[in-house]
């Protein structure tokens, strides 16, 4: 599945809710079905500090595709954590890198992206961006 | 057992309610219940007219001009300095120094009292309460001029030892900044015992007022602190101005803080001499709007009386204690006998951030996190807290409907 396609995907998961519950209901079962980052992986160097909670983020890449794990301490945050890592886990470095991300603001969630003080969201974006940016140089 | 009503003398809740537009909406789907007031409070009718009709009626630079307009706005500006000079009992007007907000005022103090008076070992002494803005200040001074900063330490009830603090003080203590009271707990400090004990061993005080004001009476000269800093914005009025009262022997001796027009007397290229108090301090056209809707966020407080809404608010903090401690799982954080109307908690395995975002749902506002307090957060080994705070239009109804929203939260995550 394309990064496009799994964002669609979400979005019509999303549209059948009617209501704020089933919607962060859905969220914190993504959350919870999140695997727990390996304890190793848990550094200051993956970590991306919001004000409020706490993102890990590690990635690796086999030379041509990039794979990211995370978590986070506020299961909200990793229900969202877990959206974006089903989005842009396992493809290109130069496709996550050039991705456009628009499926939290379909979704209704973009205020989450927006408070990136409290979240550390928006910052995990970025690196996850960033770090295709620098597979693909490393690559090319 | 809680009384339904209180006692002294009654306010009009919902007359004071539809004062405050900001009130009267929806948000996600439900009426907002604002829990989020020791951030900022909202503002009545009343003052949101002062700002507009300052800029439809009188708007004009003020002191200099000779013209109908600024002397029009120089005159709303200083009477604001003088209300403020009553509101807190200051000898004089220009013991007032017009600043940006409460932080703005202790770096005004750190940077010019701090960086004349203070040499390397003088030590200065806060408290494990305080927030960032009454830390870092004091922090950067003593990095430039090697003094040493001494913490008091707080029991677990969140209320400051004041043994300790009495073995703290000596003939090297040269100041102490503390906070009246706690942003984070809400914990009322014993202010006027920490500025006798600090002149008997010849420091200077500062009280950092930013939470008190709205809630407690301010008597600077009852108090006889040699400083006291505060912002208008939690105080029922605009954002992006607040006041350090100085005594003025004090002030006198201080340096400028920021150099500009209005803090100067006479300028050339070889020497600059200054202005008097308290336009020595306030360099650059200053906040006029802000300032002079001050006074009428003030007179909006004295016409309720602080006394009636310390009553007031003392009984949605009764209330409100006991309505959550009904929660299993709920643990609230600071129960000092002496607090203002801010309950911060913790709910067992459930990140407050969490917390924040479902009460947001609901259509509820609170704060979670550190509280820019995390010195106070890792006392009590904790990354943050959910924090509640009440203002004098919010309602016993509106904590129940946090009560219900908390449940809610309980049965997602739990």
């Amino acid at each position: 599945m394309t990064i496009n396609e799994t964002q669609d995907e979400l979005i019509e998961d999303f549209a059948l809710f009617d209501d704020w519950e089933s919607k962060y209901e859905y969220i914190i079962d993504m959350g919870k079905q999140l695997p727990p980052l390996p304890e190793e992986y848990k550094t200051e160097e993956n970590i991306i500090k919001g004000c409020q909670s706490r993102v890990w983020l590690h990635a690796e890449t086999d030379g041509e595709h990039v794979k990211f794990e995370a978590d986070s301490d506020a299961i909200i945050v990793k229900g969202l954590v877990s959206m974006l890592v089903k989005v842009l886990s396992g493809h290109t470095a130069e496709q996550i890198a050039q991705a456009d991300l628009y499926f939290m603001e379909k979704i209704g969630l973009h205020q989450h992206l927006a408070q990136t003080r409290s979240n550390g969201l928006a910052s995990m974006v970025k690196q996850m961006k960033t770090y295709g940016l620098a597979y693909q140089s490393l690559n090319s | 057992m809680i009384p339904d009503t209180y006692t002294i003398p009654q306010l009009d809740i919902n007359q004071i309610r539809s004062d405050f537009p900001i009130l009267d909406q929806i948000v996600n789907g439900k009426p907002l219940v604002y829990f989020d007031n020791a951030a900022t409070n909202q503002k009545p009718r009343q003052v949101i007219d002062a700002l507009t009709g300052y800029y439809e009626h009188t708007n004009a630079n003020i002191h200099r001009g000779i013209h109908h307009l600024a002397e029009k706005a120089t005159a709303e500006f200083e009477a604001s300095r003088r209300r403020i000079q009553n509101f807190i009992n200051a000898r004089l007007p220009e013991e007032v120094i017009f600043t940006y907000g409460t932080t703005d005022s202790i770096n005004l103090v750190a940077q010019t009292y701090g960086r004349t008076f203070l040499k390397e070992g003088d030590e200065i002494i806060i408290s494990t309460l305080e927030h960032h803005s009454n830390i870092v200040p004091w922090q950067m001074l003593c990095e430039e001029k090697g003094c040493v900063l001494r913490i008091i330490p707080i029991n677990d009830a969140g209320e400051l030892l004041m043994d300790e603090y009495e073995n703290m003080l000596s003939e090297k203590t040269k100041f102490v900044s503390v906070v009246h009271v706690s942003n984070a707990l809400g914990t009322i400090n014993p202010v006027a015992e920490i500025v006798r004990k600090a002149h008997a061993v010849g420091a200077k005080v500062l009280i950092d007022g930013a939470q008190a004001t709205s809630h407690i009476n301010i008597d600077v000269q009852a108090l006889d602190c040699d400083f006291y800093a505060f912002s208008l914005h939690k105080l029922y009025g605009p954002t992006g101005m607040g006041v350090l009262y100085g005594k003025e022997a004090i002030l006198n001796a201080m340096p400028p803080y920021r150099g500009g027009g209005e803090m100067i007397k006479e300028v050339t290229f070889e020497k600059t001499t200054y202005n008097e108090l308290p336009y020595k301090f306030e360099a650059g056209t200053p906040n006029i709007a802000d300032v002079v809707a001050a006074k009428t966020a003030i007179n909006y407080v004295e016409n309720l009386g602080k006394e009636a809404i310390a009553d007031y608010e003392h009984h949605l903090l009764a209330y409100a204690t006991e309505a959550l401690s009904g929660i299993e799982g709920l643990k609230i954080v600071g129960t000092a006998k002496e607090k203002v109307s801010v309950i911060s908690f913790l709910m067992d395995g459930i990140h407050h951030q969490d917390i924040g975002v479902l009460l947001d749902q609901q259509g509820i506002a609170i704060r979670t996190g550190h509280h820019c307090t995390q010195p106070l957060m890792q006392r009590f080994g904790i990354p943050g807290t959910s924090r509640a705070s009440f203002a004098v239009y919010n309602t016993t109804e509106e904590i129940d409907r946090l009560v219900t929203g908390l449940l809610k939260v309980k049965k997602m995550l739990g």
